[in-house]
Order: C-alpha cells, then structure tokens, then sequence
C-alpha cells in the first residue's frame, strides 16, 4: 500500500451528531496496520457510528478521519475498494444461494471467486455443502461465515466488522474469533466492535467507549493492569439483601454483580477477608464466600464509567 | 460496464425466484384485460323500466311493447300508482319510471299531441343520461311510426328537410372494447414498472443489502440502470403481451406503426421507472412506497382521460395533467393503435415526455445520492 504514515486508519477528534443526540463526541483513535482493534461497549455507545463513518457510508459532523490514508469525505470511492465491511445487520441477498451471494460481490469488486479463494478457503470450506442454499435459509452461523467470506473476497486491506458474534452462540463465537485471528496472521488490518467484554481480551488493543466518548485505549492487558485496585468477589445466600447491605457500607466504593458473584472495591486497603467476613454476618449474612481476585475487562469498563459519570 | 450486467443478471434471478412474480406477470394482464375491458363498458344493458300506465289503450300498450322489445329494457313492475312506482325507485327495482296519464290516446286523436312522462332515477348521473337518451329515441321512432299509423297515409317522404347522416371514423362501430383495451394496457404496464422498481430498491433498504452494495465501488448509475433495466424489459413484454391478446381476443386493430408505439413505450416507461425510483428514495418502506405510490396512482389514472375525455375537463384540471405520464400515453397509445399516427402526429406528446423523463431520472438520480 502507498502508505505514509504506519496507521491504517486514522480518526481525529471525530464527533456524529443526529437530529436530536450526539452519537459520536470527540472520538480520536488510530489503528496500525496488521492490528485487529476492538471497539467494545455497550448498545448506543456509538459504535455502529464510527463504522458507518469509517466505511464512508456517512459523513462525519466534524474531525479528520481518514482510511488507508484516503480521506473519507473527498476520496471515499477509493475507500470503498479495499475495505470489507460486515454490517451488524446480515444484509446479504436472502434470495440467493451462497454462491451466487459470494461470486455477485466478487463480480461487482471486479475479481472472482477463484482469485482469491485462498483467502476465504478456511471460512468457505465450512458452508461450500450449502453451497446451492439460499442465503435467507442458512443458519445464525453460517450466515456469519458467509457475510465474512463476501466481506474478503475482493481481498481487502481493512475488515471492519460490526457486532459480528452478536446473537451467535457460545461455539460460533468461538470459532469467528479463531478465525479472525488467522486473518489477522494474513496482515489484513481488523476493527471489530463488540458489546461483550470477554471478546477484549482477543483483540491487540482495545477501546473502550460509552456514550459517545472513548474512555481508554490500550492493550487489554495494560487496561486491567490499570484498573490498580484490589477486586473483591462476594457471594451470599441472599444476594439481593447482600447488594444492598454493601451499598449502605461507608468504606465500599462500588458494587457490580458478575454472575452469581458481586465484585466489589474498597475505599480502603486495610481490611482483610476475615474482617469482611464477621461485617456481613453481622448483618445476618449466612454462606458467605469471600476472595481476591484478578480484575477483568469488564470490571475495568464498569470502574470506568462510574469514574465518568 | 461490466457490472451492470452483472447487477441485470442478479435481479433477473431475483425477479424470476420471487414465486408470486411470474402468475403477476403473466396473470394481471390476462385476467385485468379480460375483465376489465368487458366490464368497464358505457353501454346500458338491461335497464329496469317500471311502467304506471293509467291509460289502457291501445296505442299505450304499443309503446310498452316497444320497450319490451328492445334488448335494452326490462319491465320490472307495472302498477297504476305513482306512489308505488316511486317506491320502486327507491328501493332500487327499477330505473326509470314511464308515466302515461289517463287520456294519452285520445288527446292524441283528438289534438294531435299527447305526453308521456319519463321519471329517471338520477344518482348516476351518466346512467340517467344514457337512460334519457336511450328512451327517448325508443319514443322518437315509435312517434314517426305512430303518424303514419293514424293518418294512414304513406308517407310521402322522409319530414326532415336536412338529413343528418352521421359516421364514426376510427372505430365506425362504437366499439368501446377497442377504445378500453389501450387504456387498460396503460395502466397495466404504468403499474407493473413504477411498483415493482420503487418495491425493488426498497426493499434493498429494508433488508440492508443496499448498505453492502454501497460500500462497493459500484458507480451510481450502474445501479441505477442496472435497477431500472429489468423492470423496463418486463414492462415491454407486457406490453406485447398484453397486445397479443387485444389482437387474438378483442380483435384491435393496429393501424399505426408498432415501432413507433414501442418506441413511444420506452419513453414513457423511462419517466414512469423515475418515478418509482424517486418515490424508493423517499421511503424506507414497501409500505410507504405503496401508499404513495397509489395515491398518485389512483389520482393520475382518473385524470389520465381513461373514462371521460380530458377535453372536457375543467382548465385547471387540464393545466395537471401536464404532469400526468399516464394522459400523455393514453393519447397516444389510441391514436397509433386506432387512428395510425405517425410520430409528427404525436411528437408533441414524445418530446414532452422526453423532456419530463430527464427531469424526473435527474431528480431521483439527485435525491439517491443524498440517501446512499
């Protein structure tokens, strides 16, 4: 590629504003070449925005995005040749089989199937038996692996994808993200969003973004390395009464249920397990189990954008 | 250039895969031709005549039998009161009353003029009219036979110094049949192209695909005309289509230039495709682009001059119908097809709707930017 700078895709003090809300406030980032970059946060924070504006299919309010070195605004057909990009929305041809869907897109990019079919030989293998059955007909999955074989088949520097592993099972989940990461392993350049917290951990670097704003970017080990606070995850039998019992304590700073646990931080270091143990029972707490443990992404996103609010 | 024929590939396997697609195509206008032709009709057949003959003479039950013979009239009751005769009308029994009063025939006789009353149930005004018209000629006759009945005396020659003798020239039949089935065909080729594109784009916008389309580098006028160029080769093989079957079953003569009828068909057909491709613009639904699209629809199509003549419209009536695609085609279709145009004949009506396909594509063309 002609590129100059390293960054594949740039975006400077981005800012999307609808009718009546802000969806995008300020957002800068960049992204290398060679690096699969997660958005995560939660519906609404504006990621489906930044994509839409990244693949050219909406003009920024204001701020400089630019894409493969190519500005967004003035050089958007340009754009549109060398990326892929896979909607939140399956948005294929549902009354086309699969490959009429895979060799329509291949045509409109002016190449073909078979140029570059190695490519996307991992991912098609997997739905070729399908391949004489209509798109619309196929299952959650499949549909998955059928968008992102039309999204590479033209061969793309860039793969922007949109909440690809929403609505798909644990397994299919799974597998998408082993398969990114080979695409990766091929040097394509790979934004993905995400509202779930645990796909972080598979990305090179992260950005965490709520309400329109990006409130950290960095590899998602130095994310949770900065979260720099002990974590605590309580259980009790009764943990309704339990959360509320822990709100109205003057040294516990927040309380977010994970699961069957709560995971909670102090306002103070000094206290130990044992001494927050005879607390709760005090307050008629029976079943009590108590530890440290290792913060994650989503305990880092949740301190976040409670120091945010 | 290439990709545009791989878009036309792509939608013709789309349209042909669509199962209610191919009965629409080949169904409406078999079935729309056959009914409607034969039944938007503006002869009157069976008209119910209540008769309230007071009289009893002789010369009353002629006239009676006057309209009992004829095709057109059926004697739905007869009674000496009025009243009930009214109460007829009102129940809808019958159509029209004939009134004769007591003293019909001797007043003849004896003043050598006498009346009769004819009570015309006038909701409907063009029925009414026709009623009048037809009854008073079934009158008229009977009144010329009736001199030379009672006079006995042949007559010496025909009592009107001025012969009228009217002929019909292009239909010399009134033969609405060949007058309706352009018309229909109009529509019929008007609906199948606006809906089915504005139906088409829209639904790419509701399905998402056209998000993945334009992330492509396909060029705006390729999708467009790559949009456009299925339904206009649709709506002209419907147009053949529906000919074929004018010829075979109502027997329309073709008296012009069927080049020039196709030819003209393609411009109309490029302003109605803009059209449809202006209102898939302005939706995001099917649904919107079926309640817009049928309000114009249903608006153009009764100004278009389909039943009334757009002559005899008011001014400012005639002064829309600049914009109505459909009044330019229904002119012209019936004057190639009956009268045998020629394009100078017509070129008035071509270069308008030349003129009006490139404003309308250039406007849609504009606004889809905008969309995309």
């Amino acid at each position: 590629m002609q590129n100059q700078s390293n960054y594949i895709v740039e975006v400077t003090d981005l800012k999307k504003s609808y009718e009546k809300v802000d969806a995008v406030k300020g957002v800068s980032f960049s992204v290398s070449k060679g690096e699969l970059f997660g958005l995560i946060g939660p519906d609404g924070a504006g990621k489906t925005s930044i994509f839409r504006i990244l693949t050219t299919l909406m003009f920024p309010t204001d701020g400089q995005v630019s894409v493969l070195d190519f500005d967004v605004i003035k050089d958007y057909k340009k754009i549109r040749s060398n990326i892929g990009y896979m909607p939140q929305r399956f948005s294929l041809y549902q009354d086309l089989s699969v490959e009429e869907n895979l060799a329509f897109f291949a045509r409109i990019f002016g190449t073909t199937i078979e140029e570059n079919y190695d490519l996307i030989k991992d991912i098609y293998v997997q739905i070729e038996p399908f391949k004489d059955r209509l798109a619309g007909k196929l299952s959650g999955g499949m549909k998955q692996k059928l968008a992102l074989c039309c999204a590479l088949i033209h061969s793309p520097d860039v793969l922007i994808l949109d909440e690809p592993t929403t609505g798909v099972d644990a397994v299919s989940r799974k597998e998408f993200w082993e398969m990114l990461i080979r695409l990766k392993d091929k040097g394509i350049t790979i934004l993905v969003s995400t509202p779930y917290m645990d796909e972080a951990n598979l990305c090179d670097r992260v950005a965490l973004i709520q309400n329109g704003e990006i409130m950290s970017i960095d590899t998602p080990e130095k994310v949770i390395e900065n979260f720099g606070r002990k974590l605590w995850a309580v259980k009790s039998d009764k943990i309704y009464q339990l959360i509320k019992d822990l709100k109205s304590l003057e040294f516990v700073d927040t309380v977010f249920p994970f699961g069957e646990f709560l995971h909670i931080t102090l306002k103070t270091e000094d206290l130990n397990q044992d001494e927050l143990i005879s607390i709760l029972t005090e307050n008629n707490h029976k079943g009590i189990q108590i530890q440290v443990i290792e913060a994650n992404i989503e305990d880092c996103f949740m301190q976040l954008m409670s120091t945010s609010e | 250039m290439k990709k545009i024929l791989y878009i036309l590939q792509k939608e013709f396997i789309q349209v042909f895969r669509n199962k209610t697609m191919l009965p629409l195509i080949f169904g409406m206008p078999i079935l729309q031709l056959l009914v409607l032709v034969n039944a938007a009709t503006l002869e009157m057949k069976s008209i119910d005549m209540y008769v309230v003959d007071k009289d009893l003479s002789s010369l009353s039950h002629k006239l009676i039998n006057k309209f009992e013979g004829s095709p057109f009239y059926h004697v739905s009751g007869v009674s000496f009161s009025i009243d009930e005769a009214n109460e007829a009308i009102e129940k809808n029994q019958a159509d029209f009353i004939m009134h004769i009063p007591y003293g019909f025939e001797r007043s003849l006789m004896r003043e050598n003029s006498t009346q009769v009353q004819l009570l015309i149930d006038g909701i409907n005004g063009t029925a009414a009219s026709l009623i009048n018209a037809y009854s008073s000629s079934v009158i008229n006759s009977f009144n010329r036979n009736i001199i030379v009945d009672l006079t006995k005396m042949p007559q010496i020659k025909e009592l009107n110094p001025i012969a009228v003798e009217t002929s019909y020239w292009y239909n010399p039949e009134l033969n609405y049949k060949i007058y309706m089935l352009p018309g229909i065909l109009v529509i019929l080729v008007t609906v199948i192209s606006m809906f089915l594109a504005a139906m088409n784009i829209v639904r790419e916008k509701e399905i998402g695909t056209i998000e993945q389309l334009n992330v492509t580098p396909i060029k705006k006028f390729e999708f467009i005309i790559g949009k456009l160029v299925p339904f206009l080769i649709i709506a002209l093989f419907e147009m053949a289509f529906g000919l074929l079957i004018g010829k075979l079953l109502f027997d329309v003569p073709m008296v012009g230039s069927l080049g020039l009828l196709f030819g003209f068909t393609v411009v109309y057909l490029l302003v109605v495709l803009g059209i449809g491709l202006f209102i898939s613009t302005i939706s995001s639904t099917q649904q919107q682009v079926m309640f817009i699209s049928f309000f114009f629809m249903l608006v153009f199509i009764l100004m278009s001059g389909i039943f009334t003549p757009t002559e005899s419209m008011p001014l400012w009536a005639q002064k829309v119908n600049i914009i109505n695609p459909f009044y330019y085609f229904m002119r012209v279709i019936r004057m190639i097809l009956l009268k045998g145009s020629g394009f100078w004949d017509i070129s008035r009506e071509f270069f308008s709707l030349l003129i009006y396909a490139i404003i309308i594509l250039s406007l849609a063309v504009w606004r889809h930017r905008k969309v995309a």
